[in-house]
């Protein structure tokens, strides 16, 4: 199977979607005749044109509310934020137009729309370009909300995001952009709402969204090596909807859980799925449900300090053995 | 902008059958008689929330409603009733909503301000100021995408001229050549505050269009030839050349901006709101244009005038007589894909009640 960028498998989802669809097109910053920011849409203008990939202004609140509008009429606009933080001066047409409208008409109107773009700490850019917001949004009934942590899942849910007939928030990430993993040729989707396995394990379920995935891969590997300890390792990919099945089976498997996010604590994504495991399985528990997350002040801009406070193997090996 | 002698010689208005003005006439008292009951059942205690009435503002909607065909649209604010009204909307769906009723356009769920009809090309009814200028743009957009001769008319308050998303929203109307109308009613007050007190630019609201490269007009909006006049020249332009226009119409609201406004008789005089009535009050000219052109008289005017009230009468029994919605409806029209057990509805979970 070819080995591709995290990068490519989006740019090769976009591609054969505007390619499937005539109402498929791009909308955002940069998109067009710059490449992209972080060129994730590179070579696509060239390719498909004005029409179909949409260069705007620096004006988040005015481009996302026209994806809105035009998914009004049934086009299915993939809005680009050159960073999910810039989505906090569209909140207003995230949250009310893209999130509640449908509710508020009754269900006369549905929103075919992607918005996506990095959401992530550990780039030294400070807190202002930091944020990762998907328990705010995913916190929002009527926003889907997907974190993919592989190039195979980011080109799936990609896909899957598209063709949805609700707003979907893509959240990825700068730092894995660049990263490689086996993705097929052949078209494949990955549906929202089911979480991967993404290593076996017996002693203790880590549960982790997007790049705490990978995290916490390095971590599972070092406490076999160096632990005896037998780690699974579940990637959520999907926030809501949200694989709530997968989860209760391994930690009844396993007894333990942590979990492992890259964004802040408080009503973080780890804390709602705390309180599932100990609503739904108390029983099976054998000990606390950990979390791992930011550490909790804004993101902080000195490089070493920063790698300090995003979640990494260590903190969470320490958990874990804390628990075990 | 083009200047006629009289807006009622406008190709547009020369083309009238009497039915049709006989028609405007009725729908503005639909819409007064609308506004002044659901004001009686508010203050009875029946309804929730805010209501914004649109009293006073009545030939505004009817008149621009009147000039769209099959590829116009529109989207307004809160003040919504008007406009729902004016584009065909259920009477009697429109007042259960506001009885918070499962009969209500949106099945109870979205209000006041939240009044919709797809199928009528009215995308809402928006309550966060400014929040459906972006959105009028990507109906425009998208109207541009598909091919189609056609044009979104998206109206504002003077209030939301200071937001934001509005002057994003000419920006990009503009710079990439949309067939969107901004029709900023301009009723005087953003809420309680006047335009003196809001807007450093002291000139016509409208006139900032010229910081886009936009054209735009103001005109009165108590006469709906004028209305029609003035709003065809814009719907041209966006039909034929594809170019926005933004348009002050200058109006009145004889109530405050929402019937839970406690200042509402603070900040301007009950004679200023009087003078109005008196002199500019749509109903009035347009029902003294009718005479004076022989199409009707007094009584006749009179009969439409209680037809209407017995019409929302009508509305008010429908929705006392309607239920509620029912619990479940908590959870329903919040996912598309859920609430038609799509595959892509299949996996995962969507709602936490415990």
């Amino acid at each position: 199977m070819p080995l591709i960028t995290y990068r490519e498998a989006l740019k090769n989802a976009l591609s054969e979607e505007i390619e499937r669809d005539e109402n498929v097109f791009i909308l955002g910053e940069e998109v067009a005749q710059y490449n992209g920011a972080y060129k994730v849409t590179e070579g696509l203008w060239k390719k498909y044109g004005d029409k179909r990939v949409v260069d705007t202004p620096i004006s988040e609140a005015g481009f996302i509310g026209m994806g809105i509008g035009a998914a009004m009429l049934g086009l299915r606009p993939v809005i680009e934020l050159m960073f999910w933080s810039f989505a906090y001066v569209g909140f207003d047409q995230i949250v009310n137009n893209a999130g509640c409208v449908r509710y508020m008409s009754g269900g006369l109107v549905n929103l075919p729309l992607v918005i996506r773009g990095p959401a992530n700490g550990g780039t030294n850019v400070g807190a202002t370009h930091s944020h990762t917001p998907e328990n705010l949004l995913a916190t929002t009934p009527g926003l889907k909300v997907v974190t993919p942590a592989t190039a195979y899942d980011a080109k799936g849910l990609m896909k899957t995001a598209i063709r949805d007939n609700d707003p979907v928030m893509v959240m990825e990430n700068t730092l894995l952009y660049g990263e490689k993993w086996e993705v097929p040729d052949e078209e494949y989707l990955v549906p929202l709402g089911v979480a991967d396995v993404k290593r076996q394990g017996n002693d203790i379920t880590l549960i982790a969204h997007g790049r705490a995935v990978i995290t916490c891969l390095k971590a599972a590997e070092l406490l076999a090596a160096e632990h005896k300890i037998s780690a699974e390792v579940i990637d959520l990919r999907s926030i809501r909807p949200l694989d709530e099945g997968t989860l209760l089976d391994s930690v009844r498997k396993t007894h333990r859980a942590v979990v492992v996010e890259e964004n802040k604590p408080f009503c973080g994504v780890g804390a709602q799925i705390a309180s599932t495991l100990q609503e739904a399985i108390f029983d099976e528990l054998d000990a606390p449900v950990g979390r791992v997350s930011s550490l909790d002040g804004p993101a902080i801009y000195s490089p070493p300090l920063e790698k300090k406070q995003l979640p990494d193997a260590a903190r969470v090996i320490a958990k874990v053995l804390d628990l075990c | 902008m083009e200047t006629l002698a009289h807006p009622a010689d406008a190709a547009i208005n020369r083309r009238l059958t009497k039915e049709e003005k006989i028609r405007f006439l009725r729908e503005m008292f639909r819409i007064r008689r609308f506004e002044q009951t659901s004001l009686k059942y508010y203050n009875l205690g029946k309804m929730g929330g805010f209501l914004h009435l649109y009293s006073g503002q009545e030939a505004v909607a009817i008149g621009t409603v009147s000039l769209l065909g099959e590829n116009d649209h529109l989207v307004t604010a809160y003040r919504d009733h008007g406009h729902a009204l004016a584009v065909g909307m259920d009477m009697k769906a429109c007042m259960a909503e506001l009885f918070g009723k499962a009969t209500g356009c949106s099945k109870g769920k979205g209000g006041s301000m939240h009044f919709f009809a797809p199928d009528k090309k009215f995308w809402g009814g928006h309550g966060i100021v400014g929040g459906q200028t972006p959105l009028g743009l990507g109906l425009a957009f998208g109207l541009k995408y598909k091919g189609l001769r056609g044009c979104c008319l998206c109206y504002l308050g003077d209030g939301a001229v200071n937001q934001g998303t509005f002057h994003e929203s000419l920006n990009v109307a503009a710079l990439f050549k949309l067939p969107v109308i901004y029709i900023i009613e301009n009723n005087g007050y953003s809420m309680g505050t006047s335009q003196k007190r809001s807007s450093s630019f002291q000139e016509a609201l409208a006139k900032r269009a010229e910081g886009y490269d936009m054209v735009w007009d103001v005109f009165k909006g108590e006469d709906v030839y004028e209305v029609r006049a003035k709003t065809q020249i814009a719907i041209d332009r966006a039909h034929n050349d594809s170019e926005p226009t933004l348009l002050e119409i200058q109006t009145y609201r004889y109530y405050g901006h929402s019937v839970a406004d406690a200042n509402a008789k603070k900040y301007r005089t009950p004679e200023e709101i009087e003078r109005y009535k008196a002199n500019h009050d749509p109903i009035r000219i347009w029902s003294r244009r009718l005479m004076e052109e022989g199409i009707l008289t007094e009584t006749q005017i009179e009969n439409i005038d209680v037809e209407a009230k017995e019409e929302t009468n009508d509305a008010v029994k429908f929705a006392e007589g309607s239920p509620f919605p029912s619990e479940d409806e908590i959870l329903s029209d919040v996912y598309w894909e859920v609430d038609h057990q799509t595959d892509a509805a299949k996996y995962g979970r969507y709602f936490f009640n415990s």
